[in-house]
């Protein structure tokens, strides 16, 4: 028995290695990325980023349907890109087991929204096991793939930031053996053409109510016997902010959210006075009690955002801890391009242009914030070139001499090749500034098709984006290093001029993945007018307060010389001044 | 013991609480780390929950709750102050990271942080110590140092689970870093 100290996301890895998995895909995603990161290590499973969630859900289910057992995981939006292996594969069934590991992130610490996979499993009719620490994340990992294989269907396990960023000590239990199945040609229950996926159908909820009861046999539902007054039904994280809110409440923990077992619920709600039911984001579980013609309340009826033990305990009028106010007027911090960060110049430019501009999602969405504000819409993955496409067809070519689709390496491969193919196809004539700098940048620097290595640190032939624009029909692609600021803006201008899709390639690396740094910048005082230029940059180097003379901090500054290229009168200097 | 550590993405502040979180399991205790990743890594207020105590259920440190807060900027410590318990203990580093809504005229950086903070606050020359160390770096482990002290802790343990979570090449200039910071109290 091995102990260790684990965060969710690194024991939901160690429990797909301990469960016997051999195969395991993912497209990184705050806050799922450390799964795939921590198998990376593991000798003797197969591991990879795939281009996106969907292509790591198929590299799963292959794998899966060949007699292996496999995993893929993503964060929740990237559920809606992989939702169509799951929905049909809950048809298909498995043949090795196939688990789905998908993070929500209620509260939006991450991420563009706060949808629910509860309700996205429930629709495709497949089952969810939900931790509640690391140790659970560990043992439900276990289970969802003696489950998948029991019941012959895709599983999910749920995290949520909460249990995916939470470190706690794991017993690892014995490593199953990494067993495969063999492989059998099974057309009726894999090819889903329309007969043989109406007669999959019929053995659909059959399926996934043995789930309900693999889960009565394995435990995975708990009861915390309390005085009998309050009960409370809750699930993952939420079941520890409920115990310690009301340590005298009983309390039914649901490992298994998606389907409830009736029989087990009414037991619950019969030995209690009153009944709650406490959960984050979508009334998913008061739902299906209700359903059962159960009375029960909701503790939170917001339906935003996370839960607290606090909340729960002002949900049924107990006392909470007393506490200072807060400073309402404090500075706010909110994140930012880091000093020397390549997307900063790019932005500049959009800027000074007052172009229009689509974003995407990436560090880059954080040239929206001020001073440079330089960014009109974030929408999902890839959406940038559609939505500037979408605009010029709505409101004319001059629009499209005004606007531009920013997107970077790793969203491109995501989901911007078949916008751009789209675009091309039906004879736009949108620009797209693609913003290279090598890696996967606000995830924590993963690796993607272009960066020339894989998951597993493997050096490959990197897949080269000018190639990949001009091979889908660019009508010109211009590479440019975004800190020669008159030349992006040169190009961003011809691109705007010229018909047919062009595409612009903004290439300079991360300054978080290039390790040498140029000697930093310095402000001669006594050249600074004190106009504020520089500081438009929104560059954490620089700093000075009461609109007075420009500083430069030492420590911060990488030397990428921005601010001294947009410096009206050479106050700044670099190494060679 | 509930330890909410604050401070500006790239302080290490994830660091120190893994240190914690190897201490705890040193002393036999239950304990829960919960950490920030993602994009408020990227310049933006970071904080990191560590609760160690015989069984931990929430990983979270809430509203009046924290037994300490050990804050490596100042004005972080301001910002997190509802979540201290009434008569809780604060470490503060003095040292100050502008943030750009300052630098833009847009907002103040409070003038006065010390008179804002509760009079149970310990304040360190962090960034000053771990200079003295042999990298600013280092100013987290200081703060450990200073902590381990402020509540005595058991120093022994928290050495070793320093070096347990620390890469080799820097276990030298942290354990100074950390005596520094120890002493700094004892002082």
């Amino acid at each position: 028995m091995i102990k260790t100290m684990l965060l969710g996301n690194q024991a939901i890895a160690y429990g797909a290695l301990d469960a016997g998995v051999s195969v395991l895909a993912a497209y990184p995603g705050t806050p799922s990325t450390e799964i795939a990161e921590t198998a990376a290590g593991f000798e003797t499973m197969q591991t990879q980023w795939a281009a996106n969630e969907i292509v790591a859900a198929e590299v799963a289910m292959g794998a899966s349907v060949s007699g292996a057992r496999a995993v893929c995981c993503m964060k929740h939006v990237g559920l809606n890109v992989a939702s169509e292996v799951l929905f049909t594969g809950a048809y298909t069934g498995v043949n090795g087991a196939m688990v789905f590991v998908v993070a929500d992130d209620p509260g939006m610490h991450s991420s563009q929204n706060e949808q629910d996979t509860r309700l996205i499993a429930a629709a495709a009719h497949v089952p969810v096991l939900e931790p509640a620490d690391s140790q659970q994340a560990y043992d439900f990992m276990r289970l969802a793939v003696l489950m998948s294989e029991a019941c012959d269907m895709p599983t999910i396990v749920r995290m949520t930031t909460r249990t995916s960023h939470a470190r706690s000590v794991v017993m690892r239990g014995e490593a199953w053996p990494q067993e495969k199945r063999a492989y059998e040609k099974n057309v009726r229950k894999y090819v889903m053409a329309p007969a043989n996926a109406a007669f999959r159908k019929t053995t659909l909820q059959d399926r996934l109510m043995a789930a309900a009861e693999f889960a009565a046999e394995h435990g995975l539902n708990t009861v915390h016997k309390g005085s009998g007054k309050i009960g409370i039904i809750c699930a993952g994280i939420v079941s520890t902010y409920v115990k310690e809110a009301v340590p005298e409440a009983d309390v039914l923990q649901l490992g298994l959210v998606n389907p409830l077992n009736e029989k087990e619920i009414l037991a619950f709600a019969q030995s209690v006075e009153t009944l709650y039911v406490a959960e984050e984001l979508e009334p998913h579980l008061l739902n299906a009690v209700r359903s059962f013609g159960i009375v029960c309340e909701p503790i939170d009826t917001s339906y935003i955002g996370e839960l607290s033990v606090r909340k729960i305990r002002q949900a049924l009028g107990l006392s909470v801890p007393q506490a200072l106010p807060a400073f309402t007027d404090l500075a706010p911090r909110p994140p930012m391009l880091c000093a020397g960060c390549p997307h900063r110049a790019v932005f500049y430019v959009l800027s000074k242009l007052k172009a229009t501009v689509f974003g995407d999602i990436g560090c880059y969405t954080l040239g929206s914030m001020p001073p440079l504000s330089a960014m009109d819409t974030t929408l999902c993955m890839g959406a940038s070139i559609g939505m500037a496409h979408g605009a010029e067809l709505g409101m004319g070519r001059d629009f499209a001499r005004k606007s531009v689709a920013v997107i970077g390496d790793s969203t491109f491969f995501h989901s911007g090749l078949s916008g751009l193919a789209s675009a091309v196809y039906n004879q736009a004539n949108t620009t797209v500034v693609i913003v290279d700098n090598g890696t996967t940048g606000m995830t924590g620097h993963q690796d993607n098709p272009a960066t020339g290595k894989t998951l597993g640190g493997e050096e490959v032939t990197p897949i080269k984006i000018e190639e990949v624009c001009a091979a889908l029909g660019a009508r010109s692609v211009r590479v440019v290093d975004p800190l020669n600021i008159d030349e992006m803006e040169t190009a961003i201008r011809q691109s705007w001029e010229e018909d047919g899709v062009s595409v612009v390639i903004s290439r300079r690396p991360c300054v978080m993945i290039v390790k040498k740094r140029e000697p930093a910048f310095k402000v001669d005082p006594d050249k600074c007018i004190a106009c504020g230029r520089c500081i438009g940059l929104g560059c954490p180097a620089l700093l000075r307060e009461n609109n007075r003379k420009a500083m430069i901090n030492s420590d911060a500054c990488i030397g990428c010389g921005l601010c001294a290229r947009v410096c009206p009168v050479n106050s700044i200097g670099g190494k060679n001044q | 013991m509930n330890i909410l550590i604050v401070g500006v993405g790239g302080q290490g502040t994830i660091l120190t609480a893994r240190v914690l979180g190897e201490y705890a399991q040193r002393m036999g205790l239950d304990v829960k780390v919960s950490e920030v990743h993602g994009m408020a890594q990227r310049g933006g207020c970071v904080v990191t929950h560590v609760r160690m105590e015989k069984t931990v259920l929430s990983p979270l440190i809430e509203e009046g709750t924290a037994d300490v807060i050990l804050a490596f900027e100042a004005m972080e410590a301001m910002r997190w102050l509802p979540r201290l318990k009434m008569g809780g203990l604060v470490i503060a580093a003095k040292d100050r990271i502008v943030p750009p809504s300052v630098t833009n005229g847009q907002a103040k950086y409070p003038e006065n942080v010390a008179a804002n903070l509760p009079e149970n606050t310990i304040w360190v020359d962090a960034v000053e110590l771990a200079k003295k160390a042999g990298s600013v770096r280092a100013a987290n482990i200081v703060l450990l140092g200073v902590f381990t002290a402020a509540a005595g802790l058991d120093q022994e343990q928290m050495r070793q689970a320093i070096v347990q979570s620390v890469r080799p090449v820097f276990r030298e200039m942290n354990d100074s870093a950390f005596t520094l910071g120890y002493g700094a109290v004892n002082a």
